[in-house]
């Protein structure tokens, strides 16, 4: 409990055993109250065990679905068990669960969906080439739509309220970059006040990124893709607060 | 050889396999009209391929074995897409399945966790029962 909410950390996670027991711990430590959900996304290695040995509880999905599909079974549990906040937070250790409390007051302003941004002032995160001309087509019309600046909806740092819980439970793409991007856009473009705090990312524990030339144009094209799909249909969810 | 002979027996073949399938319950019974139908048009058409020559003329084809042959491709390409779709669809639905048996399964191991604490406390309250009629 943290101010009379139920607060739950979702954290998928894919072969990410060496890291995940450090930032499950440090995650209870940095906020006394909270849950934590590790969302073992069909890893070959001991990722569930390690988690479940640093006091997370554990889903352990029976093959890899993807982030996206990872997140939505952990919205799941989080409706289910009726939680009112879920956060999203990456097993490598790149959030900072000391920008949770920040992402929490946003909600209780009003907001419905409130991420942690990168490129908004903190940090010194840098991208280059194409990747970095995606996000800022990309942060330049959610901001537009959104009525509100919005620097980094690839962010998977987020946290969402009740009523998102209930809509990601229910629908929340899969595929590779949809999860962030397309969600952010159908939440946008169902009338959900979508806020952002600027966060410093840290380099990952574990992993490397992907940077080579042939990728960021390759998630240029996705990116294009999304957005064009996303925009050329009408949002997935109905409007707000005509859930089914 | 003469053309009729390779298309006719290609087409009885195919209308073989599709009533062999049919019968053995493999091809689902919501396709069974569709395959029926095709088997009805491959026949005729593979005895006599020309047949199709003046329909063929009418609509700016040469000849009818032409017109098969463009109108078998679409039929192939509407035949991909609608797999395509299908197995869209039964992914959809197997990852709702998993999820439901990843939460299935913590829902589980709550339940053993609670009713191994709940024996462990009755034994233990047994044992004390026990021990005070002595």
């Amino acid at each position: 409990m943290i101010d009379g909410k139920r607060v739950l950390i979702i954290m998928p996670a894919w072969n990410e055993a060496e890291g995940v027991a450090d930032v499950v711990k440090e995650v209870y430590a940095t906020l006394p109250g909270v849950d934590v959900l590790v969302v073992d996304d069909g890893s070959a290695d001991d990722t569930s065990r390690v988690a479940r040995s640093a006091g997370a509880t554990v889903m352990t999905l029976p093959y890899n679905l993807g982030v996206g599909g990872a997140m939505r079974a952990g919205y799941r549990y989080a409706y289910d068990r009726g939680y009112d906040v879920a956060i999203q937070v990456d097993a490598d250790g790149q959030h900072d669960p000391r920008n949770v409390p920040e992402l929490l007051a946003r909600l209780d302003q009003g907001a419905d969906l409130c991420m942690g941004a990168r490129f908004a002032g903190t940090g010194d995160y840098e991208t280059r080439g194409p990747r970095k001309w995606a996000m800022v087509v990309l942060a330049f019309w959610l901001s537009k739509m959104a009525r509100t600046k919005l620097t980094d909806v690839t962010s998977g740092f987020r946290a969402s309220n009740r009523d998102l819980i209930d809509v990601f439970a229910h629908w929340y793409p899969v595929e590779y970059l949809g999860d962030t991007v397309e969600s952010t856009i159908a939440v946008v473009r169902a009338g959900y006040r979508v806020e952002q705090v600027p966060v410093a990312m840290r380099p990952r524990a574990t992993g490397t990124p992907s940077q080579s030339p042939w990728k960021a144009t390759l998630y240029l094209g996705r990116i294009g893709m999304i957005l064009l799909l996303a925009l050329s249909r009408r949002s997935a969810l109905g409007p707000k607060g005509k859930t089914k | 050889m003469k053309l009729w002979m390779l298309t006719s027996v290609t087409g009885v073949f195919l209308v073989a396999c599709i009533v062999e399938l049919l019968r053995r319950r493999k091809l689902k019974e919501k396709y069974a009209f569709l395959w029926v139908l095709t088997g009805l048009v491959i026949i005729p058409l593979g005895f006599f391929p020309s047949g199709l020559d003046s329909v063929a003329r009418a609509v700016g084809v040469r000849s009818g074995v032409s017109l098969l042959l463009f109108l078998s491709v679409a039929f192939l390409f509407i035949v991909c897409l609608q797999l395509s779709w299908e197995v869209g669809h039964l992914e959809e639905e197997g990852r709702t399945l998993s999820e439901e048996v990843a939460l299935l399964r913590i829902d589980v191991q709550e339940l053993q966790k609670q009713v191994a604490e709940h024996t462990t406390s009755a034994d233990a309250a047994g044992r004390a029962g026990q021990g005070g009629l002595k």
